[in-house]
């Protein structure tokens, strides 16, 4: 369903292929995005999730397939007239015009009037919180400011789309962490639809509406953070987002089987190659040996990690298997960790417990 | 002591680097610096220290027809090379860094055949087409000789240009809404302009020294500066060359200044 | 509409529009190919087509067949002659001044290369014109022979092949040394650092390690001075005096004296084939080279 609100449009994608000699960057990729939403492209480099972007900007002309931006087919517009925001990896500020200029490129270009255009950027750099440094040349800049000066440009003319492409990886990581939360921020004020690519699974579930995550030029699963988290449609999502072990199974008469015992609550899906059990540091538990509700999992303490605001206590389960254990570092009476070599009983509560499969 | 003969030998061993070296950069030199005190002498042959001194060559070359005739046509075909050579050669660098395929290679082996190709060949060439086109003995017809023999330089100066130049910037102009060619003149020209200056200079300073094209394909009240001198020193010595030389001489260091600097420039602008 | 027709068609589309802008960018060139095939293309295969017929119109090879005549086998031989000359010239002085603006203090070096550029940049006839006031017999390269007591008369040092060479040499120079610096300085030092580690004495550092490194650039330099001076023209046609016939004399002349095309233009292919076949070998040979390392 295609929309265009007034700050907003929707983006279908529909069978996108892009080929390069034999290798596939887009391979039929279909998406729809809804107006006003913020789609995380998350991947690992190679997975096309840049390809993708660079499609919608209109840098890459795909082999096939459609691009609608509120029902409009774009495939055919070269990028200066797809009417995108767009910020890049680099920023691509131009040395040779200060940071007023910069800013006022897109409305000059648009032929906004002079007044019109003082008051506009003054405006978006007033919203990046730069509007002190309007007449300062690009050089002077520090890292974190250019790219704000970068946001502002590509905001500045009120575009109903904006795409980005890794715009926060030059940054270090507390000032990556903050622009994250601005980046929301600014999304909810603004209310435009953004594309958003990175390979930091923890920035995605930071900022994301929905998140796309994508490898070898296919998306593999599109879903909310809290279920791209909580429910991963296979091993590779399970692996991708967040920290986890994938510990593999027996299946036995309809049961799966850990260590010998069936688990329970186990979603044994019909049609899961492969069963393993996903296990997160922060779902496992210390148990008494009889607890219900819980299933079990023996093994011995291999090492216990300090890291600062958490402890990972990393656990041997034999056969070559060993899974992670993670515990806020507290001085309350229940936090008292095993030493090494300690025989150990885990639990990972029913409610917990996820089974994936191998990835079609 | 053995110490002092080892360092004494190695002084002298080191010094005959020196020696050539100095040699090498007064034979380098000389040509340059001898032409401008004989501008200065009404005599045939330049004797240290001058026999005479008059600028009284320097206005015979002013009063002479002929001479500023000469001068007119290089300076005018120059400077029109300047701007032909300047413009289709940045036009055709740009089309070579954007589109890498095979095709480009052969228009950039095209354009840098000229330097291999010996001049003689090529001005035989084109005096007998420009003969069927009656393109000889005219402004324009040296105009593209010219710049044919100026466009592998402004290639490779304005490609060099290209390359240490940020791409990315070109197509942040093109999503906030510039076309193409819009693009290349608000953002990748500016940036890549001391390559282009450099570039011209270059051109320029071809143009007013070709002598081998010149000498077929100009001729009468076209003919250029190099060949009015070419046939002087064939014929005879005549001490209003000096002056020219002289001329020439101010007006290739001046030109020589400006590209070095547009070039040192070119280098700083990358950061 | 069928999906797989749509995407057919939807694919064609985009082909065209891909092709499309594939033109744009190519015709950006345009005008520059332009140039070059109305100036060099059609010239040069003109010539070549010119060189096939014979005084009467026919189609022959006597044009090349003339070439072999003693007349003409001297141009040759005098032109590689000088040829030769001139590129040995070049490396002794060159070499040298391309390692010292390497090696030298760097207020001197960048002095050297100053100089140089200096050189390159002055106008070719004005630099011809110079050497034939130094070299002429009242000039002040005599006049300084004879006041040292080297010579009593003053020699004859222009109007002949002595000074065509001094001429060519100095035009030549910069053409051997830019090159070589080049090559120099791509030369990471700690080569000869490491030779000097193992026990090397500066000169054999030098000549095991820097000498073969600069090999590359040193041919690209001697190919280059050779390969310009087998075509070139002002300078041997003012300071040779006449005594020295290069090949693009003999061309010129045949043009503008004799009116002979046909001469003239197969004598310009040779010229050009000749420059060519050069030019591939040491290419090839440079390749080989490279190879067997």
């Amino acid at each position: 369903m295609s929309e265009e609100h007034k700050l907003s449009m929707s983006i279908d994608i529909e069978k996108l292929t892009k080929t390069y000699d034999s290798f596939a960057a887009l391979d039929d990729v279909s998406l729809s995005i809804k107006s006003g939403e913020f789609l995380s492209l998350l991947g690992s480099s190679g997975s096309g999730k840049t390809t993708l972007l660079m499609a919608l900007a209109g840098f890459v002309r795909p082999d096939a397939g459609s691009i609608r931006f509120g029902g409009r087919e774009m495939i055919f517009e070269p990028p200066h007239k797809r009417d995108v925001g767009m910020m890049f990896q680099s920023y691509a500020l131009f040395p040779h015009m200060n940071v007023f200029q910069n800013v006022a490129y897109p409305l000059k270009l648009r032929g906004y009037k002079r007044a019109d255009i003082r008051q506009r950027v003054e405006q978006a750099l007033a919203t990046v919180e730069l509007d002190h440094l309007i007449e300062r040349g690009i050089t002077e800049m520090s890292g974190g400011q250019r790219q704000r000066i970068a946001l502002a440009r590509a905001i500045v003319f009120e575009p109903k789309i904006l795409l980005m492409d890794e715009p926060l990886s030059a940054l270090d990581k507390r000032l990556r962490e903050t622009m994250q939360l601005e980046l929301r921020r600014l999304h909810e004020r603004l209310g435009m639809t953004v594309v958003y690519v990175t390979h930091d699974q923890r920035e995605a579930l930071t900022m994301s509406d929905r998140i796309a995550v994508m490898s070898k030029g296919r998306i593999r699963q599109i879903d909310t953070p809290v279920n791209l988290y909580e429910r991963p449609a296979n091993r590779f999502i399970a692996e991708f987002v967040g920290e986890s072990s994938c510990l593999p199974l027996t299946l036995q008469g309809g049961q799966a089987l850990f260590q010998g015992r069936a688990l329970r609550g186990a979603n044994v899906a019909s049609g899961l190659k492969n069963p393993s059990l996903v296990v997160r540091p922060e779902k496992l538990q210390f148990v008494p040996a009889e607890a219900s509700d819980y299933n079990l999992l023996r093994g011995h303490v291999a090492d216990v990690i300090f890291q600062g605001e958490s402890q990972l206590v990393q656990i041997d389960l034999g056969e070559g298997m060993s899974v992670a254990i993670r515990r806020p570092t507290n001085s309350s009476e229940g936090n008292r960790l095993p030493a090494r070599g300690d025989a150990v009983v885990l639990g990972l509560h029913v409610q917990d417990t996820l089974l994936v499969g191998d990835d079609q | 002591m053995v110490r002092l003969k080892q360092n004494l030998m190695a002084a002298v061993r080191g010094s005959w680097l020196y020696v050539l070296v100095l040699a090498t950069m007064i034979f380098l030199v000389l040509p340059t610096l001898i032409v401008i005190p004989m501008s200065f002498s009404d005599a045939r042959y330049l004797s240290f220290p001058p026999k005479s001194f008059s600028i009284e060559p320097f206005f015979k070359y002013f009063a002479s027809l002929e001479w500023r005739s000469a001068t007119q046509v290089s300076l005018i075909t120059a400077s029109l090379v300047m701007v032909l050579a300047t413009t289709l050669g940045t036009a055709a660098a740009y089309s070579l860094h954007v589109t890498q395929s095979k095709v480009s290679g052969v228009l950039r082996g095209l354009l840098m055949a000229p330097m291999i190709v010996p001049t003689i060949f090529i001005a035989i060439g084109l005096f007998f087409v420009y003969a069927k086109f009656d393109l000889n003995n005219t402004i324009p017809g040296l105009v593209l000789g010219h710049t044919l023999l100026a466009l592998p330089y402004v290639v490779i100066n304005v490609s060099a240009g290209l390359r240490s130049y940020d791409m990315t910037q070109e197509q942040a102009a093109c999503i906030l809404g510039a076309s193409r060619l819009r693009a290349f003149f608000d953002v990748t020209l500016p940036q890549i302009r001391f390559s282009v200056i450099a570039a011209a200079m270059f051109a320029f300073a071809i143009s007013l020294d070709e002598a081998v094209i010149s000498l077929f394909i100009s001729g009468g009240d076209t003919s250029t500066l190099t060949k009015r001198m070419f046939s002087s020193l064939r014929s005879e010595i005549d001490p209003l060359i000096a002056v020219v030389a002289t001329l020439m001489t101010f007006l290739s260091i001046i030109m020589l200044c400006i590209s070095i600097m547009a070039k040192r420039k070119a280098g700083r602008s990358v950061e | 509409m069928s999906s797989d027709l749509f995407d057919a068609l939807n694919a064609r589309d985009l082909r065209k529009a891909q092709r499309r802008e594939r033109w744009y960018l190519f015709g950006s060139g345009l005008p520059a190919l332009l140039l070059v095939l109305l100036t060099f293309v059609l010239p040069i295969g003109w010539l070549f087509w010119l060189s096939l017929f014979n005084a009467d119109g026919q189609l022959s090879i006597e044009n090349y067949t003339r070439l072999l005549e003693p007349i003409y086998v001297l141009t040759f031989v005098q032109t590689f002659k000088t040829g030769i000359i001139v590129t040995i010239a070049c490396v002794l002085i060159g070499y040298p001044y391309a390692y010292f603006m390497i090696k030298g203090p760097r207020w001197l070096a960048n002095v050297a290369m100053a100089l140089l550029l200096v050189s390159l940049w002055t106008s070719l006839l004005v630099r011809t014109y110079a050497w034939l006031i130094i070299l002429q017999r009242r000039g002040i390269a005599n006049d300084l022979l004879m006041s040292l007591g080297i010579t009593d008369a003053p020699l004859p040092l222009v109007y002949n092949l002595t000074g065509t060479v001094i001429g060519m040499v100095h035009i030549m120079l910069p053409f051997m040394i830019l090159p070589l610096y080049a090559a120099m300085k791509s030369i990471d030092p700690i080569y000869s650092q490491a030779a000097a580690a193992f026990g090397a004495s500066p000169s054999r550092a030098f000549r095991d390690v820097f000498l073969p490194l600069s090999g590359p650039g040193l041919a690209a330099g001697a190919t280059l001075v050779f390969v310009i001076t087998l075509g070139f023209y002002v300078t041997p046609a003012l300071l040779g005096g006449g005594k020295v016939q290069m090949i693009s004399m003999r061309i010129e002349s045949d043009v503008s004296m004799y009116a002979n095309w046909g001469a003239a233009s197969s004598l310009g292919v040779v010229l050009l084939l000749a420059t060519l076949l050069i030019l591939f070998i040491v290419k090839k040979s440079a390749g080989l080279g490279r190879r067997s390392e």
